[in-house]
C-alpha cells in the first residue's frame, strides 16, 4: 500500500517534471522548424541574416528608404525576445526584398537616422522609426499546431491540475478499502479533466484582469493566443467526458461532487473575487473537495475521514493563500480585487495563524477516526509546528518576508502532510499486518 | 490637430502601401477608429497577405493587448457584426483601464505626498532619490482605493461579463456559419 502510494505520487510528480523538460524542449526546436520554412515564399534565407541585423520598413514601393538598423548585442536571431516561442511568428509576411536593397549601405554610428528619396513622406519617417520597434511586437493570431498543447496546458493551468489530481489520489489512497487501479485511473483521469475545465473558464471569464496583473498577465487568452470560442470549447470538451467518466466510470456521487466543483470555481469563486472577501473561503472549499472525491471514488461514501481530509485541504487553503495575497496588495487594489490582505489585513493574518492551528488539530484527529495511526500526530508534529510558527511570525510581524515564508512553507507542508498520512494510514481491520496491498 | 496631421497623411500613405491587395485596411475608418482611442495611436499595419488579426504589445496605460481586426473580401453580415463588437468591446476596455489605471497612479501619489509631508519628511532626499512608503502604509491606500472603486467595478464587471458571453457566442454563430458555407459550397461542386 505505502508502495502504491508512493508511486503514484511520484508519477504525479514526474509527469509534472516531464511537462515542463517539454516546455524547456519545445523552444530550441520551434527555431528549427522557423528553419525548415525556408520554403516557403515569405521567409528565406536572406530575410533571417537580413532581419537578424536591421528593421526594415518600405516606405514606398521603390525600396529606397531605409530605417537606421538598432545593433543588436545578441548574437543569434530572435533570442532577443524574452520568450522563444514569439521568434516563430516574428517574421512578417513581407514582400520579398530586391538583391538592391540588401546592399544599401548603412551608417553604423549613425542612431535613427533615415535616408529618403525625396518625398513629401519626410516629416512622418521620423516617428516611423520608433514605430518599428513596437511593430516589430505585433504578432499574428494565428493557431499554430504545434503550439497548441502548450497553450492549453497553459490555459488549464497544468500545474494546479497536478496538484489537484495528486490531493485526490492522496484522498483515493487513504480511503479505507482495497486499492483498485482501474477506479483509481479513472477518477484520475476524470479530476484532472474536470479541474482543466475548470480552469479553462476561470481564465476566459478573467481576461482583462490577467492582463493588469503581473503574476497572470502571460496567460494564453491575454496574449492573443488562443481565442475565447477555442477555450470554451475546450473546457467544454474537458468537463463533458471528465464528469461522464466520474458519474459512470466511477459512481454517481463523485461524478456530482466533480460537477459542483466546477460550477463553485467558475460561477461562485471567480466572480465573487470582484464582490466579497468570501471568496477565500468558498476557494478553500473548491480545494477541499478533491480528496472527498477521491475518497468517495475508493468507498463510495462521505464519512467522517474524508470531512477529515477536506478539512485537512481547506485549512491549508489559508496559510497559502493569505500569505501570497499579502504581497499581490497592489494589483489587487487596482486591479478592483476583494480580498482580505487589502481590506482587512488583521483579519487575514488572523485567519491563516488559526488555519494553521487548525491543522494540528487535525492531525490529532485523524487517528481518532480511523484515518491514520497514532504515530502520525507524532511524526507530523514538527513540521505543524513549523507552519505554525510561520504563521505567528506573519500575524505578528506583518511584513513581505514573513508572508513569502510562510507560502513557501505552505507549498512543500501539504505534500510531505500527505505522505506522511499515507505512510501511517490505518491497515485494514481483518488483521492484515498493513503492507502493501495489491 | 495641427500637428498630427502630415503623421496622419504619412500614416496613411504607409497603410496604402501595404493595403494594396489583400489586406483590406481602410485606412480612413482605421484613422477614425484609431483617434477614438484615448491612448497612443498605434501606427501597426499589418503585411499585405495576412488573412488573420494581429495582436500588439500591451498598451502603456491600459495593459490589454490591442488587436487589429482583418476585414476578409467577402465579410458577411454576421462577421462584420462580431468584428464591430469586438472594436467597440476593445475601445471600452482600453478606456476604462487607461481612466483606472491612470487614477490609480495619480492618487497613489497624491496619497504619498501627503504622507510624507504629515511626516515631515521631503519629497526627495537628499540624495536625489525619491522617498517612498513602504508596503505598510500603503496599506491604508490599497483598502481606501478599492472601496472607493467598488460600485465602478460591480458596474464594469456586469457589462463585461455580457459583452464577454456576447462575442463568444457570435463567434460560435460565425464559425458555424463557415462551416456551412462551406459544407453548401461542396455540394454544390459535388453535384456540378
Amino acid at each position: 500500500m505505502n508502495i502504491i502510494a508512493k508511486r503514484s505520487a511520484s508519477w504525479v510528480g514526474g509527469c509534472v517534471w516531464y511537462l515542463e523538460r517539454r516546455a524547456l524542449q519545445e523552444s530550441p526546436r520551434r527555431f528549427l522548424h522557423l528553419l525548415r520554412n525556408v520554403n516557403q515564399q515569405w521567409v528565406t534565407f536572406q530575410h533571417f541574416n537580413f532581419l537578424r541585423h536591421m528593421y526594415v520598413t518600405q516606405l514606398n514601393r521603390s525600396f529606397n528608404q531605409q530605417i537606421k538598423p538598432k545593433p543588436e548585442p545578441v548574437p543569434s536571431p530572435f533570442l532577443e525576445k524574452a520568450s522563444l516561442d514569439e521568434a516563430k511568428t516574428e517574421i512578417y509576411k513581407m514582400r520579398p526584398l530586391s538583391p538592391a536593397s540588401l546592399s544599401l549601405s548603412r551608417k553604423p554610428n549613425e542612431k535613427e537616422s533615415i535616408e529618403l528619396e525625396p518625398t513629401p513622406v519626410i516629416e512622418g519617417s521620423i516617428a516611423v522609426g520608433t514605430e518599428t520597434k513596437e511593430e516589430k511586437q505585433w504578432k499574428e493570431m494565428k493557431l499554430r499546431v504545434d503550439d497548441l498543447p502548450g497553450i492549453l496546458a497553459r490555459l488549464s493551468k497544468i500545474k494546479l491540475t497536478a496538484l489537484v489530481v495528486s490531493t485526490t489520489s492522496a484522498g483515493f489512497a487513504l480511503a479505507p478499502a482495497p486499492f483498485d487501479w482501474p477506479c483509481f485511473l479513472l477518477t484520475f483521469v476524470g479530476t484532472g479533466l474536470a479541474s482543466c475545465a475548470a480552469n479553462s473558464i476561470n481564465q476566459f471569464f478573467e481576461v482583462p484582469f490577467d492582463s493588469n496583473m503581473n503574476r497572470t498577465k502571460n496567460r494564453p487568452l491575454v496574449r492573443g493566443q488562443i481565442s475565447p470560442l477555442l477555450a470554451v470549447s475546450f473546457a467544454a470538451c474537458c468537463a463533458v467526458p471528465g464528469v461522464a467518466l466520474l458519474t459512470w466510470g466511477v459512481n454517481p456521487l463523485t461524478g456530482a461532487l466533480g460537477l459542483f466543483n466546477i460550477f463553485l470555481y467558475t460561477c461562485c469563486y471567480t466572480p465573487l473575487k470582484r464582490i466579497s472577501i468570501a471568496n477565500t473561503w468558498v476557494g478553500a472549499v473548491v480545494g477541499a473537495i478533491p480528496p472527498l472525491m477521491g475518497w468517495t471514488a475508493a468507498t463510495g461514501s462521505l464519512d467522517a475521514g474524508a470531512f477529515l481530509l477536506g478539512g485537512i485541504l481547506y485549512s491549508w487553503q489559508f496559510p497559502h493563500f493569505n500569505a501570497l495575497s499579502w504581497g499581490l496588495r497592489e494589483d489587487y487594489s487596482r486591479g478592483g480585487y476583494c480580498m482580505m490582505s487589502v481590506t482587512h489585513p488583521d483579519l487575514c493574518r488572523r485567519v491563516a495563524l488559526r488555519h494553521c492551528l487548525a491543522l494540528v488539530a487535525m492531525s490529532a484527529a485523524a487517528p481518532a477516526l480511523d484515518v491514520t495511526t497514532w504515530t502520525f500526530p507524532v511524526i507530523a508534529l514538527p513540521i505543524n509546528l513549523y507552519i505554525s510558527y510561520l504563521g505567528f511570525r506573519f500575524y505578528r510581524d506583518a511584513d513581505r518576508k514573513s508572508s513569502r515564508k510562510l507560502f513557501f512553507c505552505s507549498l512543500w507542508h501539504l505534500p510531505l502532510f500527505l505522505l506522511l498520512m499515507l505512510t501511517c494510514k490505518r491497515p485494514a481491520a481483518q488483521g492484515d499486518a498493513g503492507g502493501p496491498q495489491s | 490637430m495641427a500637428a498630427l496631421r502630415p503623421r496622419r497623411r504619412a500614416l496613411l500613405r504607409l497603410c496604402r502601401a501595404f493595403s494594396s491587395g489583400g489586406c483590406q485596411l481602410a485606412p480612413e475608418r482605421g484613422g477614425e477608429r484609431r483617434d477614438a482611442a484615448p491612448s497612443r495611436v498605434s501606427r501597426f499595419c499589418p503585411p499585405r497577405k495576412s488573412c488573420h488579426d494581429w495582436i500588439g504589445p500591451p498598451d502603456k496605460y491600459s495593459n490589454l493587448r490591442p488587436v487589429h481586426f482583418y476585414i476578409p473580401e467577402n465579410e458577411s453580415p454576421l462577421e462584420q457584426k462580431l468584428r464591430e463588437l469586438r472594436q467597440e468591446t476593445q475601445d471600452w476596455n482600453q478606456q476604462f483601464w487607461a481612466n483606472q489605471n491612470l487614477t490609480f497612479l495619480k492618487e497613489k501619489e497624491k496619497f504619498i505626498d501627503s504622507r510624507l509631508k504629515a511626516k515631515g519628511l521631503e519629497l526627495r532626499a537628499e540624495s536625489g532619490q525619491k522617498a517612498t512608503l513602504n508596503a505598510e502604509e500603503m496599506a491604508d491606500f490599497y483598502k481606501q482605493f478599492l472601496s472607493k472603486n467598488f460600485q465602478k467595478h460591480m458596474y464594469y464587471n456586469r457589462d463585461w461579463y455580457r459583452r464577454n458571453f456576447a462575442i463568444t457566442f457570435f463567434m460560435g454563430k460565425v464559425a458555424l456559419e463557415r462551416i456551412w458555407n462551406k459544407l453548401g459550397l461542396k455540394r454544390k461542386k459535388t453535384i456540378n
